[in-house]
């Protein structure tokens, strides 16, 4: 080993700022990223499409973003612990069927149909946690095999036949028309879960020890802190969410069959990884993953006015989320190469 | 305070790990306030002891004493909630997560509504960083931070959990002379303050410099504890080494031939330093020194795992580029690797699998694997290193130490090479087997191979080979002849301190 | 290889063997027509596609890495092969065309996973979406329906004097290529070490990077075959053909004994489990159960196939250590 007598001053930008400094530069770099992306595709759009800068439109990208936003703050908590939950499209599918038959059926009153719906996606949650701390299989694994299991169940539930909008009660539909203190319902429950979290995440001590199992499981284990127990907790947690986003999206569209928000996860997983969630845990916050469902729904929107082929989204999700997570691991590696040309490995 | 009852003690500590006796009866007492060197030669024992303080392992015998009372670790936490706190080698804090959480981390502190109070956080990181005089910003993610700056990261926390023994394992390994200072300086202050500080460390220059006391070991026994004012670095050296020469196998007289391998001015920028030195055919070459010294970091760039930034290797006369281990091979410079569980073997695979691995497409004809030519040329060469098995279909897995390095050698001699690059062949292998390893490396040269090897044992080394090369901090310090050699002289110029 | 692998692995296969033979009872019991030489052809039939993506997932797989991305290749080089086709291209244009860009998608996969170190999870994550986007592009909502007859002859019919599908010669003939690779040749050798010790094998001289790209490619290409298969079969390009393939490709992989760790897994293991599942969905069709149910059991066969062993595993170590805490107390 070479002893430097001095670690050489670096001349370029990260070596004045400060490697540390850059660093914490580029996390909340990220949601000003997004933000300026957000900010020239509005533009550009609007250039284009008048008709894309109106309130009401707005207001229709937020109440489309909303139900993923609820649903991405779940998978955020599943992805900080370096994990993933593929089955959340299925359970708000689910959810939204059972609940929107549950009405049908006249089985179960209102109320009591949303807290039976929020509670099965909890039920689910239980099970995906089961089976991977529990069973030991690995969350991908798991999660795929629930994405089928929990549809399929839909399916059989369902029977072939779908839930209506004219089966259901007012009261349910209106919960997604409605308003709270001027603010569409749908997202003022996305603000306030999101909210929530993000402070939970940032001031609770189970909401950092989650960081923790992700950033180093080893060294979490030292620590002592009961990793399996909190990757339980956050698979259950991310299934009552999705409950809650599909109680919802049954209320929005109220006809619902089994296939309702098939493909569901790709979107959320692509928005929690835009929004800067690292996918191998650790880092990331709850805003990000809102305001990374904020821009992927902006770009729908835009390209529905645009007239544009509604094909391209789903390319365009997988493009981003190759795309996010190439350009976090450059440039994680790049500034590993400079910490080790400086003589600091 | 009492200067009789030390604060942590281990009491006829022994620890085995399979056919290897890493620690045999030691006795260690650390005391309050005091900076205690713990100094050995690689595979002493010394990671072994701290992994015992670490509360990682258990003792096979003996046991651990705190405030004079017995103490049973039963893992990394339960070491921490009892005081001790261990730097190992390589930090293990949480990248992502800033300084200060990563200090507190199991007992934020908490607001006024429950919540981790970030600003108190905040306040109290910088209230320890400034105690040990250290300016670290604290809301930075860990990631970006050096090598010594995690280190005090870790010091401070163990200062944070107000920990009553700090123990630092080779500590200096990473550091620039500047943050060595800085290092010491803090160490001195936590000595001031009462800490008991186990210090591992074999630099000389540096044992003198921060330590109260030194301890010894040697092949797993405690050989002297002694104040750091009673000894010299030469008399510490030793008791390092000292010891009868065992009876190896004596060395085959070899024909030495042309030059087999010549590097010029290799250089890898941070980690070793203008190289230069040739192996001939039939000859042994040893490479001494520390561990980071970059023995087995040449041995890498030689075997194209790594790329060196300057310099030229050059196989039988002809200059040679080796991108990856495909290149060296076909140059004929092959590697016998120091951790032979990660590198060396698949586990798993038999052993006429791992044997047969480099050259799987010389064993076949038209794609398909010959079975048969793989098994008898894994019988002859299990034959011929004696290799002590079931039969070459038997699980590596379930052979001792010393017949799985004869499996790695055996691979690599399937290759037919020119240059034999051997790092640590004998690491946790037992006497028996040691003594086979030597005859087969010592026929090898005889054979006309030329031969590197990488040992920090010294009486392999004084056995073995023909010549010795000295590295000191990624630098060449000094090459002795055969007749030059000695224990004392290799280890003295290892560590800095060489003999005037 | 591993002792205990093997002795598990001889006992897995048996069990393959009892789960098909129970499905069978099963699909006789439900159906009157399950027992019968069309039914059986008609199940061939419908698996072969998910069968030929199997075969170097399992590769995949042994050499640590995953491809989830190949349902979507297959709606991809379906769709391209469509579009290709409505331009007017001849079919011996358009399928070798097809096939080299299911070799470009693959390539694209393995260079992200050996170049940018990226994770193949993650990655075939969003290829997986990727390339079921590209295929909507390429051929939107349509589909195309008018083929020669000798491609669709092809793909639905068999050879003549038989019933055996034409496909599952395909996949024949694929299952015994890859049996000779993986079982038999240095290659199969090198990739077994890959997945058991990355480490080791590169320090054996082994070009991980290399290996690993192609087998990558090979997924991509053989995904893209599967797609002109089921649209010769389906006599139908649509840009969502496959769609919902991945969960039976990768379980019957994992079912088949390939070790989701990697480093260990055989060619008839999987070729059993992809019959295994075969029988299951083609007796649950008889009795009417939708292919969505289906899935149910087939998601649970997944998660079963691997925390089964797992938990074997661990069974039978506490069970050793037990035994070797006894002894040394007994001593």
């Amino acid at each position: 080993m070479v002893r430097a007598v001095e670690a050489p001053a670096s001349s370029n930008l990260a070596g004045r700022i400060g490697l540390e400094r850059t660093l914490a530069l580029i996390a909340r770099l990220r949601e000003l990223g997004i933000l300026l992306a957000l900010a020239v595709i509005v533009l550009v759009v609007s250039v284009q499409t008048p008709v894309f800068f109106t309130v009401s439109n707005f207001e229709q990208i937020l109440l489309s973003v909303a139900l993923i936003a609820i649903v991405a703050v779940g998978q955020t908590t599943v992805v900080l612990t370096r994990n993933v939950d593929l089955s959340v499209g299925s359970v708000v599918g689910l959810v939204a069927f059972v609940t929107g038959d549950l009405l049908k059926e006249h089985v179960l009153g209102v109320p009591a149909a949303i807290l039976a719906g929020c509670l099965l996606g909890l039920g689910l949650g239980v099970l995906n946690g089961l089976i991977i701390t529990l069973g030991r299989v690995p969350a991908i694994v798991a999660t795929l095999g629930t994405l089928n299991i929990y549809r399929g169940l839909a399916f059989l539930i369902a029977g072939g036949k779908q839930v209506s909008v004219i089966d259901l009660p007012k009261s349910y539909l209106q919960i997604a028309s409605s308003s709270v203190l001027g603010v569409p319902t749908l997202i003022f429950s996305a603000i306030v879960i999101a909210a929530i979290a993000a402070y939970l995440l940032r001031y609770s001590r189970t909401g950092r020890q989650l960081y923790a199992i992700g950033s180093n499981p080893a060294a979490a284990e030292v620590v002592g802190i009961p990793s399996q127990r909190l990757v339980f907790g956050a698979f259950v947690l991310c299934g009552l969410l999705a409950g809650v986003a599909g109680v919802l999206w049954g209320s929005r569209f109220g006809t619902v069959n089994a296939g309702a928000a098939s493909g569901l996860e790709l979107q959320v997983i692509a928005a929690v990884v835009v929004g800067g969630v690292n996918i191998f845990g650790g880092s990331g916050t709850v805003v990000g993953a809102v305001l990374g469902a904020i821009l992927l729904g902006t770009i729908q929107n835009a390209l529905t006015i645009s007239h544009l082929s509604q094909f391209w989204l789903q390319a365009i999700d997988g493009a981003v989320i190759l795309l996010a997570v190439g350009t976090d691991a450059a440039i994680r590696s790049y500034f590993q190469r400079i910490l080790t040309r400086t003589g600091r490995r | 305070m009492t200067e009789s009852t030390p604060v942590l003690e281990l009491v006829g500590v022994s620890k085995r790990f399979g056919a290897v006796e890493a620690l045999k009866d030691v006795s260690l007492a650390l005391a309050a306030g005091e900076v205690h060197a713990l100094v050995g030669e690689n595979g002493a024992g010394k990671s072994t002891l701290v992994r015992i303080l670490a509360g990682v392992h258990r003792p096979d015998t003996g046991t651990l004493k705190l405030d004079g009372h017995e103490l049973v670790l039963r893992g990394p936490a339960s070491a921490r909630d009892h005081g001790i706190a261990v730097i190992h080698q390589h930090p293990n804090l949480f990248p992502d997560l800033e300084v200060a959480e990563n200090l507190f981390i199991g007992h934020l502190p908490r607001g006024r509504l429950g919540g981790v109070d970030w600003r108190e956080l905040h306040r109290r990181a910088d209230e320890l960083f400034a105690s040990l005089g250290v300016a670290q910003k604290v809301n930075v993610p860990v990631r970006g931070l050096s090598v010594a700056d995690q280190q005090l990261v870790e010091i401070a926390k163990a200062l944070s959990t107000e920990a009553r023994v700090l123990v630092m394992d080779e500590p200096t390994a990473a550091l620039s002379t500047h943050e060595v200072e800085r290092l010491f300086a803090i160490t001195r202050q936590l000595r001031d303050r009462g800490v008991a500080v186990l210090f591992v460390d074999h630099r000389m220059d540096e044992v003198f410099e921060i330590s109260d006391r030194i301890s010894v070991l040697r092949d797993g026994r405690h050989v002297i504890t002694a104040a750091a004012s009673e000894l010299t670095p030469d008399e510490t050296i030793r008791h390092m080494v000292g010891r009868r020469v065992e009876s190896l196998y004596p060395k085959e007289e070899a024909t030495v031939g042309e030059v087999a391998l010549e590097v010029r001015g290799l250089t890898r920028k941070g980690v070793f330093n203008d190289v230069s030195f040739e192996v001939r055919r039939g000859e042994i070459v040893g490479l001494a020194g520390l561990v980071g010294a970059g023995r087995t970091e040449i041995a890498r760039v030689l075997f194209g795992i790594d790329r060196a930034d300057a310099g030229e290797i050059s196989v039988l006369g002809k200059r040679v580029t080796i991108d990856n281990p495909t290149d060296a091979m076909r140059h004929g410079v092959v590697y016998v690797p120091e951790d032979r569980h990660e590198h060396g073997l698949v586990l798993d695979f038999s052993i006429a699998s791992n044997i047969s691995l480099p050259i799987v497409s010389k064993l076949s004809r038209l794609l398909v694997m010959d079975r048969g030519r793989e098994r008898d040329l894994a019988t002859d060469y299990s034959k011929q290193l004696q290799v002590r098995s079931t039969g070459v279909g038997q699980s590596v897995s379930g052979l001792s130490g010393g017949n799985q390095q004869k499996v790695v050698i055996a691979k690599w001699l399937a290759t037919r090479p020119t240059v034999l690059v051997l790092d640590e062949p004998t690491h946790g292998v037992d006497i028996g087997a040691k003594a086979e390893v030597h005859r087969i490396i010592s026929q090898l040269a005889a054979q006309g191979m030329a031969i590197v090897l990488i040992s920090s044992e010294l009486p392999e080394l004084m056995g073995m080979a023909d010549r010795v090369l000295v590295l000191h901090e990624g630098r060449v310090a000094v090459a002795f002849d055969r007749d030059a050699l000695s224990q004392e002289r290799i280890m003295a110029a290892a560590t800095g301190h060489p003999e005037k | 290889m591993s002792a205990l692998r093997d002795r598990l692995l001889a006992r897995w296969e048996t069990l393959l063997v009892l789960l098909l033979f129970a499905f069978l009872v099963l699909g006789t019991s439900l159906s009157p027509y399950f027992l019968s030489a069309s039914n059986f052809s008609d199940m061939t039939s419908n698996l072969m596609e998910k069968a030929i993506m199997a075969l170097p997932l399992a590769l995949i797989i042994i050499a640590g890495e995953i491809d989830l991305s190949v349902e979507s290749m297959l709606g991809l080089s379906s769709a391209l092969l469509g579009f290709v086709y409505l331009l007017g291209w001849p079919l011996w244009i358009d399928i070798p065309l097809v096939l080299a860009v299911g070799a470009l998608g693959g390539l694209f996969n393995g260079l992200l996973v050996t170049r940018a170190g990226l994770p193949s999870l993650v990655v075939t994550l969003g290829t997986l979406a990727l390339y079921r986007g590209l295929a909507s592009v390429v051929l939107g909502p349509q589909s195309v329906s008018r083929w020669p007859d000798s491609f669709t002859n092809f793909g639905f019919g068999t050879v003549p004097g038989t019933l055996l599908p034409w496909p599952f010669v395909i996949f024949a003939v694929l299952a015994v290529a890859f049996m000779f690779v993986l079982h038999r040749t240095w290659i199969g050798r090198q990739i077994f070490a890959i997945g058991k010790n990355k480490e080791a094998a590169r320090y054996a001289g082994i070009q991980v990077a290399r290996v690993k790209t192609l087998l990558f490619v090979l997924s991509g290409t053989l995904s893209a075959l599967a797609g002109v298969v089921l649209t010769a079969r389906l006599s139908s390009a649509r840009a969502d053909n496959g769609q919902g393939f991945v969960l039976d490709v990768v379980t019957a992989t994992l079912l088949g004994g390939v070790n989701i760790f990697g480093g260990e897994g055989t060619i008839a293991g999987v070729v059993l489990a992809i019959f295994v599942i075969g029988v299951l969905r083609n007796g649950l069709t008889l009795a009417d159960v939708s292919p969505d149910v289906q899935s149910v059991v087939v998601g649970a066969l997944l998660i079963l196939s691997v925390a089964g062993p797992t938990a074997v595993r661990r069974i039978r170590s506490a069970w050793s250590t037990r035994r070797f805490v006894q002894s040394a107390i007994n001593r």
